[in-house]
């Protein structure tokens, strides 16, 4: 490490000044090696906790019957920790979510980028950031109180609370992200493209669909999968909208629990250190590994996408 | 001025172009013609660059800009704005100063601009390809590797690319904007070599900050200072016994 130090400067500052100089400089780059490492820790820690605090159910349940059983009952005798239907529950949100977000983010994207004039760029894209600035909490209550009732009387279904409602609030929720990073891959396409698309003839829009949109594709797929994991990961939201009950879902109008809400809702209830407990330790495993999953996905996509447009060179 | 009798391709009448208050372009006349290369010189800004762009409609991506004048092609005025866009980009090719081929493969970069016009004939788009590639001097270099990457090939090879690129959708003008600016001297005797090669079929327009280049490549050479054509005429003439002072001082590199 020593020999990465940068030489002192000239000793301007006469005598002491160099053991000065190199004194504060070790301490400055020990003190950010410091904070660089400490999310690193952070990660580590938390890892081991979930690895720590869910393996002991596996002494009990097999691996297999808890990821695939179909049944979620953890507080009956003898109980029950199949926990496909939480994972459906998720499943059936996020979809629902994507189908919301998937086309209203990108389609704010394209005219923010393409046809917004510049007066509209300079409202709706802090708009845009706002939208996604809004504590969950406050969708929350946007979906209980507008959608779930809105939902309830056009389909005329018992309750509002459903699959169908939390997916729409989830994918209003997801549109900022998935919005502000396609916009971003879009104003990252070299002007070039767009220049020599125009001088071979070409208008507007057969340069947006056949050059800049197939430019952008990869960093477009980045945003909707951190939409998607933007989604899954959501908790408070869900648990107020999406109904709760532990079932497979048969269609989008059924009640749902998805991974998330069910860790919010039942850790209270669970005894430490009981089956339930490490049962919904092993749920926050399976969601650390989706996003992780995810995370590096829309990472390895993004670095395929720089090289690809030669920003890598 | 054309001592060979060249037809006129492009004739320009009293031009006038502003960036919001800044006018760029000063009252400028000049014709081009065919099978002939005019060479624009002058310092940095100068607007040599502005004003090729005029001449296939680059600068009405600029937002802010005005124009007065006509440049006429083919008995219609560029500058009229009820004119066809399209039509005349699709007259007037441009290569850029920076080489840009689409990140798309080699094949897909020429066939693009078939496409567009609404070419559907995979047959004739491949033969295109193959004819754009041998005039532009790259086809013995890509031949095996139509489907890569176009990003993947040397500065020069792309600069040559985007010449075929340009060449498919069968230009009249080909406008080059300092085709070499960005490139080695090996690649660059190869643009130049193409470019004499080219004048054969097409009425080309080149700027550069080279004055040797714009000695080796062209038949009339145009300099321009502050947004005014000061000198124009046969490029023999023009290096060797120039009219005005002020090309005499700039060739001689006393500003630059």
């Amino acid at each position: 490490m020593k020999a990465a130090l940068p030489p002192p400067p000239s000793k301007v500052t006469g005598g002491g000044g160099e053991i000065l100089y190199s004194f504060k400089e070790r301490t400055i780059k020990i003190l950010f090696t410091v904070l660089a490492f400490a999310s690193l820790f952070f990660l580590a820690g938390i890892v081991f906790v979930l690895f720590k605090e869910s393996l002991p159910l596996f002494s009990e349940v097999k691996i297999f019957h808890f990821l695939f059983g179909k049944h979620w009952y953890p507080t009956y005798d003898p109980a029950d920790f199949g926990v496909l239907p939480l994972i459906l529950g998720s499943v059936w949100v996020t979809v629902g979510a994507l189908v919301v977000c998937v086309p209203l983010g990108i389609g704010t994207a394209l005219y923010v980028y393409e046809l917004a004039s510049a007066r509209q760029r300079q409202i709706l894209k802090p708009v845009i950031e706002i939208l996604g600035g809004i504590p969950s909490i406050v969708y929350g209550f946007f979906g209980m109180l507008i959608v779930a009732p809105f939902v309830q009387k056009l389909f005329n279904i018992p309750t509002g609370l459903c699959a169908l409602t939390a997916s729409v609030v989830l994918g209003i929720m997801a549109i900022p992200t998935v919005a502000s990073i396609s916009e971003d891959a879009l104003s990252f396409v070299p002007s070039s493209f767009r220049e020599a698309s125009f001088a071979l003839g070409a208008n507007r829009w057969q340069t947006l669909i056949k050059v800049i949109i197939p430019a952008a594709a990869s960093g477009i797929s980045t945003s909707v999968i951190l939409g998607m994991s933007r989604v899954v990961g959501e908790t408070m939201t869900v648990l107020m909208v999406s109904g709760g009950s532990a079932v497979i879902p048969g269609s989008f109008f059924d009640s749902v629990r998805p991974m998330t809400s069910a860790i919010a809702a039942e850790m209270g209830e669970a005894a430490v250190g009981s089956n339930h407990y490490h049962a919904l330790f092993a749920i926050g495993l399976i969601l650390f590994f989706i996003t992780l999953i995810f995370n590096a996905a829309a990472e390895m996509i993004s670095k395929k996408y720089r090289v690809k447009l030669g920003l890598d060179r | 001025m054309s001592t060979e009798n060249n037809a006129v391709r492009i004739e320009a009448k009293n031009v006038n172009f502003y960036y919001g208050n800044h006018q760029a372009i000063k009252n400028m006349s000049i014709n081009f013609y065919d099978n002939k290369v005019t060479a624009f010189i002058g310092p940095s800004g100068c607007g040599k660059s502005t004003f090729i762009r005029l001449l296939n409609k680059m600068n009405d991506l600029v937002i802010g800009t005005r124009v007065e004048g006509n440049i006429f092609l083919d008995g219609d005025d560029i500058l009229d704005k009820k004119i066809d866009v399209v039509k005349i980009r699709r007259k007037v090719g441009m290569v850029f100063q920076k080489p840009n081929p689409f990140p798309k493969t080699i094949f897909q970069n020429i066939a693009y601009g078939l496409e567009i016009n609404g070419e559907r004939n995979k047959k004739k788009i491949a033969q295109t390809v193959e004819e754009s590639l041998r005039k532009a001097a790259l086809w013995n270099e890509v031949k095996d590797r139509l489907h890569d990457n176009a990003l993947k090939l040397s500065g020069g090879q792309q600069q040559r690319l985007c010449i075929a690129r340009c060449l498919a959708v069968e230009p009249e003008v080909i406008l080059f904007d300092e085709p070499c600016a960005s490139l080695d001297p090996i690649s660059t005797t190869k643009i130049e070599d193409l470019i004499l090669e080219l004048k054969k079929q097409y009425t080309i327009v080149i700027v550069t900050h080279n004055m040797q280049q714009a000695a080796r490549v062209s038949d009339y050479t145009a300099f321009m200072y502050l947004g005014e054509l000061i000198e124009f005429g046969p490029t023999s003439k023009v290096f060797t016994v120039p009219a005005e002072k002020k090309t005499e001082e700039y060739l001689s590199g006393k500003f630059g």
